[in-house]
């Protein structure tokens, strides 16, 4: 276990500090006093578990490729940006654009999110990214979607409480985004269906809300206790009609 | 059905006589013009593009593609592709597409600069035997470099360089995804690339493992899609391009339409099959240029530091632009003009919007002079290169290089006939269609792009000969090597240039 | 920055000389060696820059004013007053030359920039070549065209010996001396576009047409500098100062930037050097001079010689004890040192370097 103090250091200076544990095989590493540092962990490799203390600052973990950060407050925009493999748990709540065009691994948020979350999100068979929100999010969530799962919780709220802002799933053309609790097709995109998830949509939920659980010590049974809907690209080429060849 | 009323563009016609019912040009045709009608080749005129593969492989020289000679009305306002336009419109409720660079008729500056000469007063230089140099770095440069002297008297380095990208020449490829042209075309490109000693750019498709070779020549590019982006991805190349815009459609994202979406390149986008994948307008990490220099920084981050550059479409405010893309930290700023081409784009995008190239790479390079950050940043200049005497007026008018796109498709074989959009490309290039890409075969077409860029890299030295420079850099902002023709003050003025006769 | 200008363009012959031990020698050495390339030039400008010819003034910049409009001349002295201290200020001594009907008012100030001048952290140099551009570019008939210490360029329109006659060459005694015949090819006579163009220490004698400078021109101007001559020798003048005292590089790599190696000799280098060469020719590619060019430049601890990397201009270079000569032509030298230890031309791009011991 190695224990960096972030305190005064430039971004350039901690991430330097953290790449050279990593180079030296820790696999446990605790940064205390991190306030604002940009680009904590991007493009890093590894199976390191990194413990941030404190406000980290933008493009945390972006470009990541395999370890696992966990932020024991809040998070600032654009964190797993295009990010490859590897897991972020952020135990407060996490600001605008989180996750923009992520391929792979799983980024899970106690508190609330932004706008513009999971926002072309990709996906292949094997590699399918998965991000968590406990609570609720802001406009344009799952914008551009093609591919992977989003989850929204909505822990705290009570029945019928809308989860998502305006523009859920605008141009959505893959993946899925299941929400437990209420959708208002007025919200949606035009390209978003809505329906009832079904068994292998429910098996999916269940895993990855298993493992959201896990990091925050909650039970999955009780937060499986409420129904999901399911939100699906109703069309794979939703702008099929816009152009005149 | 309801027969269109947009007239075709192009008439289709095969002489009957001279026809030996070979059938080759229903193979060839990847737009199904042509099929068999028992005893002659029956033409589905409408459907012709006038891309010529027909033309090429008709051994009898049979077929000849006109002009539809019927239009409308002749007027001086209400031009024949306006009122097409409408009809089309009128027809499909949709936004015309169209591929390449704008087709219509605005004024080319590279047309009204004329290169000087050596006369008496300064010798001419014989470029064929004695030593003319054209090898270009970009990449931040410091504005002074200190050095020590070792024991042995020699100079060495105090502080490392930033890292540069080597060109043996200031020519390079602009960015053509996967997915936009074949596999096979980025190939050629790759063949090319090596061989020539310049670079390659992947575009916004992802990187294809069949050009994992030729990563010494490759930059890879991250657009707002995020195609294909990974830390492997990252620091396949020799740099990495922050895509914010392209000048054939500023201001708007990108569009690869479903029927380019096969399996592989599904695969390499990591999107669903047949689907249309969208580059959104904006990178969504970048509303700002403070959110830019995050980006920058993000990525140097995750490639230990290599050159980042950040391509931009020419608009009206291009210099001041540019100067924060300087600030922000970019190493390589890449200008592409409104000229320049595209795979698919709305036509009103194409034809409307942005600068062409020639103002804007004056307007930037003066500007990072005014500010003294010239040689923070690199200048690509690209859109509508057509010759190495447009490319030497660039780097005249202050580029450090320039990009070319159309230039190199169409020693593919492309003919400039701008329907790359319908992914039918019968030469192969702008297609996912297996049996049209197989018709390119890599090794044999790259020969023919080595030959145009070592034709250019000979023309280059040429021109350095008569201007009486041997090396690059000496041309690199020498405006003064440059005079108008036909240009108004004003124009004279933007562009630093004087007039012929000064 | 202006763009609408026409370029001066000029042929010529240059010669300069160096005592190492600072043995002072006369004026009339180089006006006799001078003289002998007469054909070089067309009579239409010659030059003289000396080194070490004011002693008792050594510690004070040495502007030399000329004044085309007279009228000037109160408005420069106000402005030296107000900025400088001006411990003496005379007429440039002339002498009457038949073939000079007309000459600018020539004037001469001994100053040092005022302590309170100096306040913001700027050098004293830097300090007088901000006057200097300002005077040249901004007021219009009247032109620095020397401000170095114990150093002084003359020159003017008119052939070497006429010019040398009427500035009385004969009479200074320096351990440097550079000079000029000029061959101008369209410039109507003007006394301030005759050789050595000279900047603080720095003086320039130069032969050819530099291709590159419309380039070389935009980067100085990057840095501050006002080319208001349109002559090569002043873009080099200035590219030497940036380069030698600005950015504090040896006269060495300095010549290395202006007439950079080849890169495929580069690429042979031993891997230090080729990797400092490649960031010297990377970062000053606006620097290079290039077309044909030789180059006399004395400052103030030698005389450098150089000339392009393809020697489209000749120079030859001799020793002979403590002196070093360089000149465009062998008997240039031969005329005022017949029998010289030594006699080379210098490779192209090869620069000859003889600093003061």
């Amino acid at each position: 276990m190695t224990e960096i103090n972030a305190k005064g250091l430039r971004f350039k200076e901690l991430n330097e500090k953290i790449r050279a544990a990593v180079a030296k095989g820790e696999k446990e590493i605790t940064v205390k006093g991190v306030n604002g540092q940009y680009y904590i962990g991007d493009g890093l490799r590894g199976t390191a578990t990194i413990a941030l203390d404190g406000v980290p600052g933008n493009d945390l973990a972006a470009f990541m490729d395999g370890p696992t950060i966990v932020i024991s407050g809040n998070a600032q925009d654009n964190i797993g940006n295009t990010m490859n493999s590897g897991r972020v748990v952020v135990k407060g709540s996490a600001g605008d654009v989180l996750g923009y065009g992520m391929r792979g691994g799983r980024i899970h948020v106690l508190g609330d999110v932004g706008y513009r979350v999971g926002i072309h999100m990709k996906g292949l068979k094997k590699q399918s990214p998965t991000i968590v929100v406990g609570g609720k999010a802001g406009d344009f969530f799952g914008e551009y979607m093609a591919g992977g799962v989003l989850i929204l919780l909505g822990l705290n709220e009570k029945d019928g409480a809308t989860l998502a802002g305006d523009y859920l799933g605008t141009g959505m053309h893959g993946g899925a985004i299941y929400i437990r609790g209420a959708v208002d097709k007025g919200f949606c995109g035009a390209e978003v269906g809505i329906t009832e998830p079904d068994a292998e949509d429910l098996a999916t939920i269940k895993e990855a809300v298993g493992e959201f659980c896990k990091d925050f010590g909650l039970k999955p049974e009780e937060v499986m206790k409420k129904p999901f809907k399911k939100l699906y690209p109703a069309s794979l080429r939703p702008y099929g009609n816009l152009y005149a060849y | 059905m309801f027969k269109s009323l947009a007239p075709p563009e192009y008439l289709a016609t095969i002489d009957t006589v001279k026809c030996i019912r070979c059938k080759r040009c229903i193979l060839n045709c990847g737009w199904g013009v042509y099929s068999w009608g028992g005893d002659k080749v029956l033409i589905a005129t409408s459907k012709c593009v006038k891309c010529l593969r027909c033309y090429h492989y008709c051994p009898e020289e049979a077929i000849q593609i006109h002009d539809n000679p019927t239009r409308f009305k002749a007027n001086a306002c209400w031009g024949y592709n306006n009122i097409r336009n409408i009809k089309r419109q009128a027809e499909s409720g949709g936004i015309p597409l169209t591929g390449m660079g704008s087709d219509l008729p605005y004024p080319i500056l590279f047309d009204n600069l004329l290169i000087d000469a050596c006369q008496v007063t300064n010798p001419s230089i014989d470029p064929l035997r004695e030593p003319m140099e054209l090898r270009t770095y970009l990449g931040k440069k410091p504005s002074s470099v200190s050095f020590v002297d070792d024991k042995d008297g020699h100079v060495r380095l105090k502080e490392k360089m930033p890292p540069q990208i080597k060109l043996s020449m200031p020519v390079m490829f602009s960015p053509m995804s996967f997915g936009s042209i074949s596999l096979n075309a980025q190939k050629v490109l790759a063949i090319a690339a090596k061989e020539c000693g310049i670079v390659m750019n992947t575009g916004e498709g992802g990187l294809h493992e069949d050009l994992f070779p030729y990563r010494e020549n490759i930059i890879v590019q991250v657009a707002s899609g995020r195609f294909g982006v990974n830390p492997d991805y990252l620091n396949a190349g020799v740099a990495v391009e922050i895509k914010i815009g392209q000048g054939a459609k500023p201001g708007i994202g990108g569009h690869l339409p479903g029927e380019k979406i096969p399996l592989e390149v599904a695969r390499a986008r990591m999107i669903p099959v047949g689907t249309d994948a969208l580059s959104p307008a904006p990178q969504h990490d970048i509303y700002s240029i403070e959110d830019l220099r995050q980006l920058i920084y993000a990525i140097k981050e995750a490639t230990n530091y290599k050159p980042v550059s950040v391509k931009i479409a020419a608009v009206h405010n291009v210099a001041a632009i540019a100067s924060g893309i300087v600030r922000a930290g970019a190493d390589i700023v890449y200008l592409d003009g409104f000229r320049g081409g595209t795979g698919a784009a709305p036509t009103i995008i194409r034809d409307h919007l942005g600068i062409p190239i020639e103002h804007a790479i004056a307007a930037v390079d003066d500007r990072l002079r005014q500010e003294g950050i010239r040689n923070e940043a690199s200048i690509i200049a690209a859109g509508g290169i057509r010759s190495s005497a447009d490319a030497a007026k660039a780097i005249a008018l202050g580029a450090d290089a320039v990009a070319i796109a159309t230039t190199a498709l169409i020693t593919m074989g492309c003919t400039v006939c701008g329907k790359c959009y319908t992914g039918n490309c019968s030469w192969g290039i702008t297609t996912q269609r297996p049996e049209l890409t197989a018709r390119l075969d890599p090794e044999v077409y790259a020969e023919r792009l080595i030959n145009l860029v070592h034709a250019w890299e000979h023309e280059l030295k040429e021109i350095l000969g008569a201007l009486g420079i041997n090396a690059i850099e000496s041309l690199r902002g020498n405006r003064e090597r440059l005079r108008g023709v036909g240009l108004d003050t004003q124009t004279l003025d933007i562009l630093g240039v004087k007039p012929a006769g000064r | 920055m202006n763009h609408n200008y026409q370029k001066d363009i000029s042929g010529c012959g240059l010669t300069g000389l160096i005592n190492k031990k600072r043995r002072r020698v006369s004026g009339s050495e180089i006006v006799k060696s001078l003289c002998l390339m007469n054909d070089r030039g067309n009579g239409l400008g010659a030059g003289y820059a000396a080194y070490g010819i004011y002693p008792d003034m050594a510690d004070f910049y040495a502007f030399h004013v000329m004044y085309d409009d007279p009228g000037m001349r109160h408005e420069v002295e106000d402005h030296l007053r107000g900025n400088y201290h001006v411990e003496k200020t005379e007429e440039i001594p002339t002498a009457p030359v038949k073939a000079i009907h007309i000459s600018p008012l020539l004037m001469r100030y001994f100053v040092r920039p005022l302590k309170e001048r100096l306040a913001g952290g700027i050098g004293s140099d830097d300090y007088v070549v901000n006057t200097v551009m300002r005077i040249n570019s901004e007021s219009g008939g009247a032109f620095v065209f020397s401000s170095g210490k114990n150093m002084g360029t003359f020159k003017g329109v008119g052939n070497p010996a006429d010019i040398a006659r009427f500035f009385r060459i004969e009479e200074y005694e320096g351990y440097i001396w550079t000079a000029h015949t000029r061959f101008p090819t369209n410039t109507p006579g003007w006394w301030g576009g005759a050789h050595p163009f000279a900047l603080l220490d720095w003086s320039i004698v130069h032969n050819g047409e530099i291709s590159s400078y419309g380039i070389n021109k935009r980067y100085l101007e990057m840095y501050g500098y006002k080319l208001t001559l349109l002559t090569d020798t002043e873009a080099a003048a200035y590219m030497l100062d940036l380069l030698i005292r600005r950015h504090g590089i040896t006269v060495k790599t300095a010549c290395q930037a202006l007439a950079a190696p080849f890169w495929k000799r580069i690429d042979a280098m031993p891997e230090a050097e080729k990797e400092a060469l490649t960031a010297l020719r990377q970062t000053y590619g606006s620097a290079l001079l290039n077309g044909p060019f030789s180059i006399l430049f004395g400052h103030a601890k030698g005389l450098v010689g150089i000339n392009d990397r393809i020697k489209l201009r000749p120079l030859v270079a001799a020793t002979h004890g403590a002196f070093t000569y360089m000149a465009s032509e062998e008997s240039a030298i031969r005329e005022i040192c017949p029998k010289p230890d030594k006699v080379w031309s210098p490779r192209a791009g090869e620069p000859v370097i003889a600093e003061l011991e």
